[in-house]
C-alpha cells in the first residue's frame, strides 16, 4: 500500500480541527513584528532616531541575550532584530502543532482508527507537517505585506517573513522527530521544548561571546542564529535559506525513517518507569497535591527568576531611556508612581510581574477545578480526607507559589540591578520589597476564583481570567485611555502602595488581605455544602 | 440482621433531570448485594450519595450508624470505592496511588496488596498516563481490595477488565465475603457476575428500586421455561390461567408458566403422559430484561451488556 495514501484527506482534517486556532496564531504572529514596528516608529519618527537607539543598544548584552545582534540601524532592521522572539515562539508553535496532530493523536488511540482505514503508515505525519508548513508560508506573506504596509522595503519585509517561516518549518520538523521518541505527547513536548531553549541559549551565548559586529561561531549551532543571519533590510543573506531547507529535509527523513521501523503507539524510547511503592512521605493530601504542583512551582520561579534578572538587568539602560523620553516616563509614572527615577522601574516592573504572577495564582487555584473535572478528586474525598483539608491542599500552592516566585524575581532584581549601580546590599531588600508587597492583590484574584469554585464551579475558569483580563486592562492600559479612577480602582493592584519610593500605606493592604480572606473562606464553606463532582 | 446500609425514598435533581425518584435500598452487614440497572438508571448518583459527595434532596439515608453528608470523613475510614472508570494522576505511578490511597483510608495490608498486583497480573510501576483502562481499573480495585475496610462499594469495577481477570475478580471478592464478612454493594449491568457473587439483588429504573430480594425470591415472582415432549397432544393447556407463549408441534409443548400455577400445568402435562421434560428457571437477565420492557410494544428499553 501507498505509504502516503490519504494524507490530503488527512491536512483537510487537521484544517477543519485547527479551523479557529491555526488562523489565530498565523494572524497574531504576523502582525507582532508590524505592531512593534509601529509603535518604534512612534518612539522615534527619524531614521536619525531610530539610529541612535539602535547604536545605544549594540553592545547592551541584556538585550544581545534576548534579541541577538543588530545587524542594521534602519527602522526595518530594528524591527526585525526586536522582534525576533517571535521566531523561538513561532517555532515552538509550530512543533506543538504537529505533536498535536501525530503523537496525540496517536496517545488517544485515534491514529489506529484512522489506520484501519485506507490511510498510510505515513500519511499523518506528512499531513501534519504539510499543514504546519503551509500555515508558516501564509505567516510569512502576511508578516511581510505588514511590513511592506509600514513603507518598508519589500526585499526585506520577505527577507523577514521568510525567515520566520524557516524557523517554523525547522522547528515543525523537530516536532515530527521527537513525536517518533516517546509513547507520551507530553514528553514529546517536554524533549521539543528542551531542543528549543537549546537553541536560544545557543544563539544567545554565542551572539554575546561574538567579536566586533559578528556573533561566534555558537550561534551557527542554532537554527535561531542562521535565521537572524538573515539580516533583513540589511545586507540580506538570502543563501541562510538553503541550509534551514536542507536541515528541515534531513530532520523529515529521520522522522519517516523512524517511523517506518516502529509500532503505532509506541515510542523508540521507553516509556519512563515510576516506584513501585509510594516513598514514606506520600501520606497526605498536602504530599499528593505538592506531587502535583511542583513541576509548575519550579517551573513559574525559574521562569520569575530570569524575568527577575532581565528587569534587573535593563532597569539602569530603562532610566537612561526613561530620562529622555517623556511619552515613555508617563507610562511608567502611572504604574510606577512619581519618584525617583530607579524607582519608578523597579515599581513598575514589579507591577507587571505581579500580574503575571495573578496568572500562576488563578492556574494554582483552577486545579481544584481540573482534578474535579477529571473524576481525581473523588478517590481522595472519599476516604478520610475532609472537603476543606483537600481543597487547602492546592490553596497553598496558589497562594504560596506566587509568594515565592515575587520574593525570588525581587531578590534577582535587587541583586542585578544592585551589582549595575554598584549598590547590591541598598537594591536587594528594596527589589525583594517590591516583589512582596504585591501578593495581597494576587491574593485577591485567588480568593475570587476559589469563590466561584465553591459556589459555580463551571464559571470559575471564565471568571478566574476574566479578573485577571480586567486586571490587565486597567493596569496597562486603563489610565492610559484616561478612565476615571472609580472603574481603576476595581483592579485590586490599583491600591498597592508603590514601593520602594512611595509611602507603605498599611490599610489598603490590610483590606486587600481582609478581601482574599473573605473571598477564600465564602469558596470553601460553598465547596463544603455543594454537590462533588460537577462535571 | 443489621443493616450497613438503609436507604429510603432518595431523590436527586441535576437541573430538570431527575437521577433518582424515591429509591430503596437496604444493604445486610457480611452480604454482597447486586445493584442491577442499565445505564443512567441511578446506580452512580445512589452511591454518590453513600459516599457524601451528593446530598440528596429527600430521604433518609443512614450508612453505619452516621449520615453520610455530615459524617462523611469519619465513615470514610471504614469503606473503600471503586468508580466504573478509575482515573489516575498522569504522573504518579499505579504503586503510588495504590499506597496513597490506602493511608489516606487509614491503612492498607502491604502482605494482601502484593498478592493482589500477582494475581490482578498488575506492574505498579507504571505511570498513571501509562495505564491501560483495564488496568486502571486494576489500580482502584487493588487499592480498595487490599484496604483494611468493612465496606467496599464497587461502582461497575470489572468495566474494561478481560474474561481471565473478571474470573480473578469473582474468586477475591468471594474470598473477602467468606474471610473476613466484608459487606459489598456491587453494582453491575454484567448479569452473570451478579448471580455468581450476590446474595440479595435490588435492580432500578429510572432511579426508582423495582425489585429487592434474594435472586430465589425473584424468581419466585417469575415464570419457568418448560419444555416437554408427550405421549399425546396436550389438553386444556391454553386455558390455564398463568401460561404464556404457548407453542404446540404435535406432541412437542414449550411455554412459560407463573411459578403459582406451575403446579397445576405439571399435572396437564402428566394427563397427556410425559415422555422428556426440560424445566429451566428464569436467569437473571430474564428478571432484568422482565423489567425493562416497555409496556406497549414490548421492545427492550434497556442496554444490557452480556
Amino acid at each position: 500500500m501507498n505509504t502516503l495514501a490519504g494524507t490530503g484527506a488527512l491536512v483537510r482534517l487537521i484544517l477543519r480541527r485547527d479551523r479557529f486556532l491555526m488562523p489565530l496564531w498565523v494572524v497574531l504572529m504576523a502582525l507582532v513584528p508590524m505592531f512593534l514596528g509601529s509603535s518604534i516608529k512612534q518612539l522615534y519618527p527619524t531614521a536619525a532616531a531610530v539610529g541612535e537607539y539602535a547604536r545605544e543598544n549594540l553592545g547592551n548584552s541584556t538585550f544581545i541575550v534576548l534579541y541577538g545582534r543588530i545587524y542594521d540601524t534602519s527602522l526595518g532592521g530594528v524591527t526585525f532584530w526586536r522582534a525576533s522572539s517571535g521566531m523561538l515562539i513561532i517555532g515552538i508553535i509550530s512543533m506543538l502543532v504537529v505533536i498535536r496532530h501525530t503523537r496525540v493523536e496517536e496517545e488517544a488511540g485515534r491514529r489506529e482508527l484512522l489506520g484501519s482505514a485506507v490511510v498510510g503508515r505515513h500519511a499523518g505525519l506528512a499531513a501534519a507537517l504539510i499543514a504546519t508548513i503551509c500555515a508558516n508560508l501564509v505567516l510569512a506573506v502576511l508578516l511581510a505585506l505588514g511590513l511592506t504596509g509600514l513603507g518598508l522595503p519589500a526585499g526585506g519585509s520577505f527577507a523577514a517573513g521568510l525567515a520566520w517561516a524557516a524557523t517554523g518549518g525547522i522547528f515543525a520538523a523537530v516536532g515530527a522527530l521527537v513525536a517518533q521518541l516517546t509513547e507520551g505527547a507530553g514528553a514529546a513536548r517536554g524533549v521539543g521544548v528542551t531542543v528549543a531553549g537549546a537553541a536560544f541559549l545557543l544563539r544567545a551565548v554565542g551572539d554575546v561571546a561574538g567579536e566586533g559586529a559578528d556573533p561566534s561561531w555558537v550561534s551557527w549551532l542554532s537554527p535561531l542564529g542562521w535565521m537572524s543571519q538573515m539580516r533583513a533590510f540589511g545586507q540580506e543573506q538570502w543563501w541562510v535559506l538553503a541550509p534551514a531547507v536542507a536541515l528541515i529535509a534531513l530532520l523529515v527523513a529521520v522522522a519517516f525513517a523512524l517511523q517506518a521501523r516502529r509500532d503505532v503507539a509506541a515510542g523508540l524510547l521507553p516509556p519512563r518507569l515510576g516506584p513501585a511503592e509510594a516513598s514514606a512521605g506520600l501520606r497526605t493530601p498536602l504530599a499528593l497535591a505538592w506531587r502535583l504542583h511542583r513541576g509548575s512551582l519550579i517551573g513559574w520561579t525559574a521562569g520569575f527568576a530570569v524575568l527577575g534578572a532581565v528587569f534587573g538587568g535593563v532597569a539602569k539602560s530603562a532610566q537612561d531611556m526613561l530620562a529622555g523620553n517623556q511619552q515613555l516616563m508617563e507610562i511608567f509614572e502611572r504604574m510606577g508612581g512619581e519618584s525617583a527615577l530607579s524607582d519608578v522601574v523597579i515599581v513598575g516592573t514589579m507591577g507587571i510581574s505581579a500580574l503575571i504572577a495573578s496568572g500562576y495564582a488563578v492556574q494554582a487555584t483552577l486545579r481544584m477545578r481540573t482534578e474535579e473535572a477529571g473524576l481525581r478528586s473523588e478517590p481522595v474525598l472519599v476516604t478520610s480526607v475532609g472537603r476543606v483539608s483537600w481543597a487547602l491542599s492546592h490553596l497553598v500552592f496558589a497562594l504560596f507559589g506566587p509568594l515565592v516566585a515575587m520574593a525570588v524575581e525581587g531578590l534577582v532584581t535587587g541583586l542585578v540591578y544592585g551589582v549595575s549601580v554598584g549598590d547590591p546590599g541598598r537594591e536587594i531588600p528594596r527589589g525583594l520589597a517590591a516583589a512582596l508587597v504585591q501578593l495581597p492583590a494576587i491574593w485577591v484574584l485567588a480568593g475570587l476564583t476559589t469563590a466561584l469554585y465553591g459556589l459555580r464551579p463551571r464559571l470559575a475558569p471564565a471568571v478566574g481570567w476574566a479578573g485577571l483580563g480586567v486586571c490587565l486592562f486597567l493596569g496597562l492600559i486603563g489610565a492610559a485611555v484616561q478612565l476615571s479612577q472609580a472603574v481603576l480602582d476595581v483592579s485590586p493592584f490599583t491600591h498597592i502602595p508603590k514601593i520602594p519610593g512611595g509611602d507603605l500605606a498599611g490599610v489598603p493592604l490590610v483590606v486587600l488581605v481582609a478581601v482574599a480572606g473573605a473571598l477564600l473562606a465564602l469558596g470553601l464553606a460553598a465547596f463544603r455544602r455543594r454537590d462533588v463532582p460537577v462535571a | 440482621m443489621e443493616n450497613i446500609i438503609t436507604a429510603s425514598g432518595l431523590r436527586k435533581h441535576f437541573g430538570s433531570t431527575r437521577a433518582l425518584d424515591g429509591l430503596d435500598l437496604e444493604v445486610r452487614r457480611g452480604e454482597v448485594h447486586g445493584f442491577l440497572g442499565p445505564n443512567g438508571a441511578g446506580k452512580t448518583t445512589t452511591i454518590r450519595v453513600l459516599l457524601g459527595l451528593l446530598k440528596a434532596d429527600a430521604g433518609t439515608v443512614r450508612l453505619f450508624d452516621g449520615d453520610p453528608w455530615n459524617d462523611a470523613t469519619s465513615l470514610h475510614r471504614r469503606l473503600a470505592y471503586v468508580p466504573g472508570d478509575v482515573t489516575l494522576w498522569p504522573n504518579l505511578s499505579g504503586g503510588e496511588v495504590i499506597d496513597l490511597l490506602g493511608r489516606l483510608r487509614g491503612g492498607l495490608d502491604n502482605k494482601r496488596k502484593n498478592e493482589l498486583l500477582e494475581r490482578f497480573d498488575l506492574d505498579p510501576k507504571k505511570k498513571g498516563r501509562a495505564y491501560s483502562k483495564g488496568n486502571r481499573q486494576k489500580v482502584g480495585l487493588v487499592a480498595a481490595l487490599a484496604s483494611d475496610v468493612e465496606l467496599l462499594l464497587l461502582d461497575e469495577p470489572t468495566s474494561g477488565l478481560d474474561p481471565l481477570m473478571e474470573e480473578v475478580f469473582r474468586q477475591v471478592v468471594a474470598e473477602e465475603q467468606a474471610r473476613d464478612g466484608r459487606t459489598v454493594l456491587l453494582s453491575s449491568h454484567i448479569l452473570s457476575e451478579v448471580e455468581a457473587l450476590c446474595d440479595r439483588v435490588s435492580i432500578v429504573r429510572d432511579g426508582r428500586t423495582v425489585e429487592t430480594g434474594t435472586l430465589t425470591e425473584l424468581r419466585h415472582l417469575t415464570r419457568t421455561t418448560i419444555t416437554a415432549e408427550l405421549a399425546s397432544p396436550p389438553d386444556g393447556l391454553a386455558d390455564l390461567a398463568g401460561v404464556h407463549e404457548l407453542h404446540v408441534d404435535g406432541t412437542q409443548v414449550r411455554f412459560e408458566v407463573d411459578t403459582p400455577q406451575l403446579d397445576a400445568a405439571l399435572r396437564q402435562l402428566t394427563a397427556a403422559g410425559v415422555r422428556g421434560l426440560v424445566s429451566r428457571p428464569p436467569t437473571l437477565e430474564e428478571l432484568f430484561l422482565r423489567h425493562y420492557k416497555t409496556e406497549t410494544n414490548g421492545e427492550v428499553k434497556a442496554e444490557v451488556a452480556r
